[in-house]
């Protein structure tokens, strides 16, 4: 916890209990990558079984689903800075995914292996901008 | 330099500089100047993807890989205990200059290694290498997993968070302390986990 804001904000201060977002989307993240090092570990052409990637990335979108429940239910937030943060780090790893997905297609990646691919990068784009707002958000002051 | 600075009021953390509190630089949170270059060498990238051109990827791989790793090693391991040992009017003022462009330069140059690094393995035929070998790949895919954790989890959201609490008008310094604490470990930690990524790299490269 952190005391209060030299200018007397309501910044992250005692008393206030904010969710696990950041962890919860570290933990989305690891999933994600733990999913990409599967389908990876596999020489081509050969591909993983897909059943444990599909699993792995259902527990990803789980995981984000959390959090974004999580972070709806937060009163008294920095919303400004959540979104400001927010839409600015969704362009730039929408951008770093979108290249993702091109090199995947270029590469003529298998349909189903490119699907379960797909899916896993959203989650990329999205779990990353929600832990950059989030940390950013939770020092700032709530506006009035 | 008066009317480009704020001062930092709160008493957390004494003011190391005689004669006043710490004082902020006026400063970019991301440097805009920097932006066509990052442009520049994206697009570039995405050039030579398709144009399957083998000279730029390895271009783009090595000296990507090469300064990523580097930078890690020398910011974890050079320069965070030097600045765990600086004043915080130090800290302000060397973070405030070094944050902005770490915001652009590492994002790119992790594009630039991996994209580059994944086509490259495409084309020398690495892909479909049977295991035992295989488990260099695959210990080089965990390793740079488990420092995209660390980086994009806890490294780029602290590196963010204290650029937005040095354009308070009155920044926390202890807030500041603790963010640039694990800013400083968790390069730290990348920095080591690329030794790993140096061993791997170059084993793959003398089979």
């Amino acid at each position: 916890m952190v005391s209060a804001g030299p200018d007397g904000a309501a910044v992250d201060r005692p008393g206030r209990t904010l969710p696990p977002v950041t962890e919860i989307g570290i933990a989305t993240l690891a999933v994600i990558v733990a999913s990409g090092v599967y389908l990876s570990a596999y020489p081509v052409p050969r591909h993983a079984p897909y059943p444990a990637a599909i699993a792995l990335v259902a527990l990803a979108y789980l995981g984000e689903a959390v959090n974004i429940v999580l972070l709806l239910r937060i009163r008294d937030f920095a919303w400004d800075k959540f979104v400001l943060v927010g839409r600015w780090a969704l362009l730039a790893y929408s951008i770093a995914a979108g290249m993702l997905e091109y090199v995947f297609v270029r590469d003529h990646t298998p349909g189903r292996t490119l699907a379960i691919l797909s899916l896993a990068l959203v989650v990329f784009a999205t779990d990353i901008p929600i832990m950059l707002a989030f940390t950013v958000a939770r020092y700032q002051p709530v506006p009035d | 330099m008066a009317e480009s600075t704020r001062m930092v009021t709160s008493g957390t953390v004494a003011p190391p500089v005689a004669g006043g509190p710490p004082v902020v630089p006026e400063f970019q949170i991301v440097p805009l100047q920097g932006l066509p270059i990052v442009v520049a060498v994206v697009v570039f990238l995405i050039v030579a993807i398709a144009g399957n051109w083998l000279w730029a990827l390895d271009f783009f791989h090595v000296v990507g890989g090469g300064l990523w790793t580097g930078i890690d090693l020398f910011v974890g391991l050079i320069i965070g205990p030097i600045l765990g040992r600086m004043s915080v009017q130090a800290r302000i003022e060397f973070s405030t200059r070094f944050m902005p462009k770490m915001l652009l330069i590492m994002p790119t140059l992790v594009t630039m290694t991996l994209g580059s690094g994944w086509q490259l393995a495409r084309h020398l035929g690495n892909l479909s290498v049977a295991y035992p070998r295989h488990w260099w790949l695959t210990a080089s895919y965990i390793v740079v997993g488990v420092m995209a954790v660390i980086a994009l989890g806890l490294l780029e959201p602290a590196n963010l968070a204290v650029l937005f609490e040095l354009k308070k008008p009155r920044p926390d310094p202890e807030l500041i302390a603790r963010l640039m604490k694990r800013f400083i470990y968790t390069a730290g930690i990348t920095g080591v986990m690329q030794v790993a990524t140096l061993v791997i790299m170059t084993r793959i490269t003398t089979w």
